[in-house]
């Protein structure tokens, strides 16, 4: 009896298989399709030309890369500023409501964010903010803080507090026994804060839209347009490469993201 | 007399100067604009009224239903799907099987919800892979097959995006329990459905709760599933939200559906959490 219980396990994790890898795998055709008609299971004619239009030099795609690195470069620059001092506060120092100030990070997380970014929109074009790459930056920022924080708080509570404490014994300043003492041995807690940082902010759709669109082009947003275009191949190209970084991250995350780190999230 | 040494107070100044900056952002950039949002759904041009609900009443019911059983029928698929593979993850007994569902069901987990969009635009569609694979065991007819891009769409792909997340918070909690209750259950003879349902679901009740708020917020906020792969009427009230703004320039009207969206969210919260607490009793 237990025998042929591989028949229902096979099944089952067939099924699951079909399930997650059948749409990347259908994105990824659609990607290479020069032709591809109902009713035929697969694209009659294979090619790369679609790609050729997506980076021609006068594609769309090129001026959408730049602006979705820059923001997402210049949101992680804020959002360590930010976070640094913060999470080093919430590790070292006394803090009255330490767990309410946690808490409250996780604010732009826990109320639908939509209409949010629809009244930011609207402050932001009174101060000339609105289709701006600065206007972006600060909603991403906001939205990907709880992550920054949380990650940052985790990583330095992570480290012994001796090596700091030596160094302060022996004459350093507390902003030197910071920098060269405790900020290195954080340090890979930190980048593992950046690189999701960066993730969130190169897939952020909502806030682009309101915020960004149509003065500053981006990615997820060239995605929407072709796709609202019936353009089948420029959108799975512009989805693919979105998508590679962010798979490329869950295979690493494990190394980025130490388990001493990870248990202390969101404490 | 010298009284005994007190211990030195330290100072909670520059903690606060720290952590002050990151918070001011929260505040001015969401908090701000959130509590203008639930003013600005009572501003109308003739003063304060109810005038935007009365009209959102008129216009948008269907599509509150529509939201609401969407987002309703997805969290309990989420619940169902994920406690099976935390479950399995948990109890199963082939630890290749075991190994392979690990590495097998984290996949879309990172991947963002426009990606997720338009992966499912391409897999449903009328000559999509679903329809190819359920010609291959017979059950669609190619002649008669049609697309999956509706409602069904919205609930695949808020399912297939958030089942990963919440699974990882629940087999997380699953392998701090006490392997001890759970063994003597299957000693006793107890099926391992039956383990799963009666031993462990009720101690990881607390986080699967966590978990399917979170998505339910998360799924309350998407715009590009509901734009991407739901043409036709009836939609979610954020695709309403984008289109009263953009069409209308209306924010009396896309401010009042954000506020019935916020209650929504949290009679979600509220139910869940009772059912969650029966539960544990």
């Amino acid at each position: 009896m237990t025998r042929l219980l591989w028949i229902p396990r096979g099944i089952g994790l067939g099924l699951l298989a079909f399930l997650i890898f059948g749409p990347l795998l259908n994105l990824l055709l659609w990607a290479f399709a020069e032709k591809w008609f109902y009713p035929n299971a697969f694209p009659s004619d294979w090619g790369f030309s679609y790609w050729g239009r997506v980076f021609s030099p006068r594609g769309a795609a090129w001026e959408a890369l730049g602006n979705s690195l820059t923001v997402a470069l210049l949101t992680v620059a804020l959002s360590l500023m930010l976070s640094i001092p913060a999470g080093y506060a919430l590790a070292r120092l006394p803090l009255p409501a330490k767990a309410l100030i946690l808490l409250s990070f996780l604010i732009p997380q826990a109320f639908p964010n939509l209409t949010v970014y629809v009244n930011i929109a609207r402050i932001f074009y009174q101060f000339g903010l609105n289709g701006t790459i600065a206007g972006v930056v600060i909603v991403h920022t906001v939205h990907g803080l709880v992550l920054s924080v949380w990650i940052a708080t985790a990583a330095f509570s992570a480290v012994p507090r001796d090596g700091e404490e030596a160094a302060r014994s022996m004459g350093a300043g507390p902003f030197r026994a910071f920098r060269d003492v405790t900020l290195p041995q954080a340090l890979p807690g930190l980048l593992a804060a950046a690189i999701f940082v960066f993730l969130e902010s190169l897939d952020e759709f909502t806030g682009s839209y309101f915020v960004g669109a149509p003065d500053v082009q981006m990615l997820p947003l060239t995605l929407f347009t072709a796709a609202g275009g019936g353009n089948y191949q420029i959108a799975s190209i512009t989805a693919l490469l979105l998508l590679v970084p962010s798979i490329g991250f869950m295979l690493l995350v494990e190394r980025f993201l130490k388990a001493d780190v990870l248990a202390r999230v969101g404490k | 007399m010298p009284s005994p040494a007190l211990p030195r107070h330290r100072s909670a100044l520059p903690g606060l100067l720290l952590v002050a900056p990151a918070l001011a952002m929260v505040l001015v950039f969401f908090v701000l604009p959130l509590a203008a949002s639930v003013t600005g759904a009572f501003a109308t041009e003739e003063g304060r009224s109810l005038a935007n609900f009365a009209k959102i009443a008129d216009l948008y019911l269907p599509d509150i239903l529509f939201t609401l059983l969407v987002i309703g029928l997805s969290t309990l698929l989420i619940a169902v799907f994920s406690l099976a593979i935390a479950g399995y993850l948990t109890l199963g007994r082939n630890p290749r099987a075991v190994a392979l569902l690990r590495w097998l069901y984290r996949w879309p987990l990172f991947i963002p919800f426009i990606v997720t969009a338009q992966v499912l635009r391409t897999f449903l569609a009328k000559n999509g892979m679903l329809n190819g694979g359920l010609e291959l065991v017979g059950l669609v007819d190619p002649a008669t097959a049609s697309n999956w891009l509706d409602g069904r769409a919205i609930v695949f792909a808020f399912v297939w995006k958030q089942t990963p997340f919440v699974t990882l918070l629940v087999a997380g909690a699953m392998t701090s329990l006490d392997r001890g209750t759970i063994e003597a259950a299957l000693n006793m003879g107890a099926s391992r459905l039956r383990t799963l349902w009666d031993i462990v679901t009720p101690q990881v009740a607390g986080t699967l709760m966590t978990g399917l708020i979170l998505s339910i917020v998360t799924m309350m906020s998407v715009l590009s599933v509901p734009m991407m792969l739901n043409a036709t009427a009836p939609t979610t009230i954020t695709a309403d939200i984008a289109f009263r703004i953009n069409a209308y320039g209306d924010y009396g009207v896309a401010n009042a559906l954000g506020v019935v969206s916020l209650l929504m969210t949290s009679g979600f919260a509220i139910l869940y959490l009772r059912l969650g607490l029966k539960e544990r009793t």
